[in-house]
């Protein structure tokens, strides 16, 4: 389906780590799109392969230790065949990318106005002055008190709050229609995570940005994303409308999530929730429903052999049947 | 931080006066002074017992301290008995080699681990690099003794392509050009002895750290900026991993002063570790205990200067 809001689309896209001598998927036949404008939230619990999708979309992984199939097509280009120099304009400028602990994702040993121009040597023709300026613009745009003080810092100056906005800023310098945040606000207190939050969703409002929103936190998910990918062992298993998904989840490992976030009001003090963790890569079923091996009461005929997108409702689909006839174990403690 | 840098120098002063203490007070219980080895059958006990009063060998402890000490402060450390000349004269002479001896090695060093660390961990499990780590197995293998010795034997007396003792040639006129590329030429062999040593860690250290700087989210930051990766690794990777080995050049300068031991000494090399060598087994006891007082200022100082640079070249580090 061609359509000109679309900014990125990612068909069938796997990724697939070395270990010993073999390939292991972390990202195992993803497809999803981002349009402009749009707040693409993917969740799922840690080492479902959130990351292992961002960094995938932005070509950081070794060639040597990884293998990278399937399609993420930008403006007619498929950036998994791209070359290093040609993907190389691409970083930075048409995608940024924010990463979760900006301490360790900036360089302690440069001062905050170089690492923000760093994007802008590479990108832009700009002389050393106007690059200069427009550092202190960006800071001033992520709304840091004092730019040129601050330019003139190093990472560990800065509060985590701070360092997260620089971040941001370096994800903006070049104004890139489409950002990658990878968790961005798990690394920080409460109150910051909000300011980090509002801010993102109000420079994504000013430019129209195409945001893909990493997080396991479905608060942040509610609050921010227009679509919703939910991810398990490295495949989306449910996406919809951020409204549909809260109102009306069909996956059990999307129920489950749901019932994970505490409910002040709730009436039923049983909790719905699925034990047990996303298994490692090695010992990952690579056959059949993902999820079954953890709802064991749920019979095989359940499951669809092998499970596609079902879509259940317009613009949402669930992953395999075993959704139709589920229910949360009886007695379940 | 020039504050802290006069705080830390004047600390020095105390250091120093219990240095000066454990060195005065060893040298004393060594057995034997110089006299003893004058001591034949033949000798008048009288005599020996002269030339001990006139060297004030008899006064009391405290008074001798008290001697040497206010004239150590003077920069007078008495005269060597077996030179005949002042102490601080015969270390003059020879600390000028040994610290032509330490640059030569350190730059020598750095020359060559700089960039084969550097280009070690950037291409790790290369060819190059593997070659590199056997390298480094081996040179951690060999004893320096041991490496001199080679060194010595293959291109001093089997090739005889460099000299095989001394630091400079007699009549060579001093001051002239030819008089510093004979200095140098002589420098070669102990040099190389020194550097060879000095690689292994220093490639092992860098390579480490190169590894390392690989794996850091910043890393990941420049390059999704669109940095490609050869500026990843000269504008990001190689600086951070070259910070450990910039701040501490000082201490690698102390030990291979205080380390220059074993290398002056297989080579003839006129500097203050043959010297220091040779006092202990004429029982130079001046000499000696001007050493062991010199190894330890130089070993403060370099102290204080690896802090500063550690300071200057890494921002989180902070000298107070
Ligand atoms: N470089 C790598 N080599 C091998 N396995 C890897 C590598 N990076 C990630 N993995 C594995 O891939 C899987 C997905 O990891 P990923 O980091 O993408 O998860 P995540 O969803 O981002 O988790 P988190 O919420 O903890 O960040 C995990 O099993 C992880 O152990
Ligand atoms: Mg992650």
């Amino acid at each position: 389906m061609e359509n000109e809001n679309q900014l990125l689309d990612i068909n069938h896209l796997h990724t697939g780590f070395r270990i010993k001598d073999d390939f292991y998927d972390a990202v195992d036949d993803v497809s999803i799109s981002l349009e402009k404008n749009e707040i693409l939230a993917i969740v799922g619990e840690s080492g479902c392969g959130k990351s292992t999708l961002a960094t995938t979309i932005m070509g950081l992984h070794d060639p040597n230790k990884t293998k990278v199939a399937g399609e993420v097509i930008y403006q007619d280009l498929n950036l998994v065949d791209l070359n290093e120099e040609l993907y190389n304009k691409i970083r930075g400028n048409d995608i940024g990318m924010i990463f979760q602990d900006p301490l360790s994702a900036l360089n302690p040993l440069m001062r905050i106005q170089d690492q923000i121009a760093e994007s802008l040597i590479f990108h832009t023709k700009l002389s050393k002055e106007k690059r200069y300026e427009r550092v202190l613009e960006l800071l001033e745009q992520v709304g840091i008190p004092n730019p040129p003080r601050v330019a003139k810092q190093y990472p560990h100056e800065l509060s985590g709050g701070m360092r997260q906005r620089v971040m941001i800023a370096i994800a903006l310098s070049c104004k890139p229609p489409i950002i990658i945040a990878d968790e961005p606000t798990t690394a920080l207190d409460v109150t910051i995570q909000a300011q980090i939050l509002d801010l993102l969703k109000e420079l994504q409002e000013e430019n129209g940005t195409g945001i893909i929103l990493i997080t396991h936190d479905l608060g942040v998910v509610a609050e921010m994303a227009d679509r919703v990918a939910v991810m398990y062992a490295g495949q989306v298993v449910e996406e919809a409308e951020v409204g549909e998904l809260f109102n009306n989840p069909k996956h059990p490992y999307t129920r489950s999530l749901l019932n994970s976030i505490p409910q002040m009001d709730s009436e039923n003090d049983e909790l719905h929730v699925i034990d047990g963790v996303v298994p490692s890569l090695v010992k990952l079923p690579r056959k059949g429903c993902r999820f079954a091996a953890r709802i064991p009461w749920i019979a095989a005929e359940e499951h669809e052999e092998n499970p596609v997108m079902h879509e259940v409702a317009p613009n949402h689909f669930v992953r395999c049947t075993c959704y139709k006839n589920f229910h949360f174990e009886e007695g379940g403690e | 931080m020039w504050k802290t840098v006069l705080r830390r120098v004047l600390f020095m002063i105390p250091q120093l006066f219990i240095l000066s203490i454990l060195i005065f007070a060893l040298a004393k219980l060594m057995p034997g002074d110089p006299f003893t080895g004058l001591i034949t059958p033949d000798t008048d006990p009288k005599t020996i017992e002269a030339l001990r009063e006139a060297a004030g060998l008899n006064d009391s402890i405290l008074v001798q301290y008290g001697r040497w000490i206010t004239n150590a402060f003077k920069g007078d450390f008495g005269v060597s008995y077996t030179h005949k000349i002042a102490v601080s004269s015969i270390i003059g002479q020879r600390a000028g080699n040994t610290v032509f001896l330490s640059l030569f090695t350190i730059i020598m060093t750095y020359v060559i681990a700089l960039p084969v660390g550097l280009l070690a961990g950037r291409y790790q499990n290369s060819i190059f690099d593997k070659i590199v780590v056997i390298y480094n197995y081996i040179s951690y293998a060999v004893p320096t003794f041991v490496l001199g010795l080679v060194i010595l034997f293959l291109f001093g007396y089997q090739l005889q392509w460099f000299p095989t003792s001394g630091s400079v040639d007699v009549g060579v006129t001093s001051g002239t050009f030819a008089y510093f590329m004979n200095k140098l030429y002589h420098l070669i062999l102990p040099g190389l002895t020194g550097a060879i040593l000095g690689t292994a860690t220093t490639i092992q250290y860098l390579r480490n750290e190169v590894i390392d700087a690989k794996q850091q989210d910043f890393v990941k930051t420049a390059r999704s900026k669109g940095v490609p990766v050869s500026k990843v690794y000269s504008r990001h990777i190689f600086r951070n991993s070259m910070l450990p080995i910039t701040s501490n050049i000082g201490m690698e300068l102390v030990a291979l002063i205080s380390g220059s031991i074993f290398i002056e000494t297989i080579f003839a090399y006129p500097g203050i570790g043959q010297l220091f060598i040779q006092s202990i087994g004429s029982r130079d006891y001046s000499v000696i205990t001007a050493l062991v007082m010199l190894f330890g200022v130089i070993t403060l100082i370099g102290t204080l200067v690896s802090d500063i640079l550690m300071s200057v070249v890494d921002p989180r580090i902070r000298l107070d």
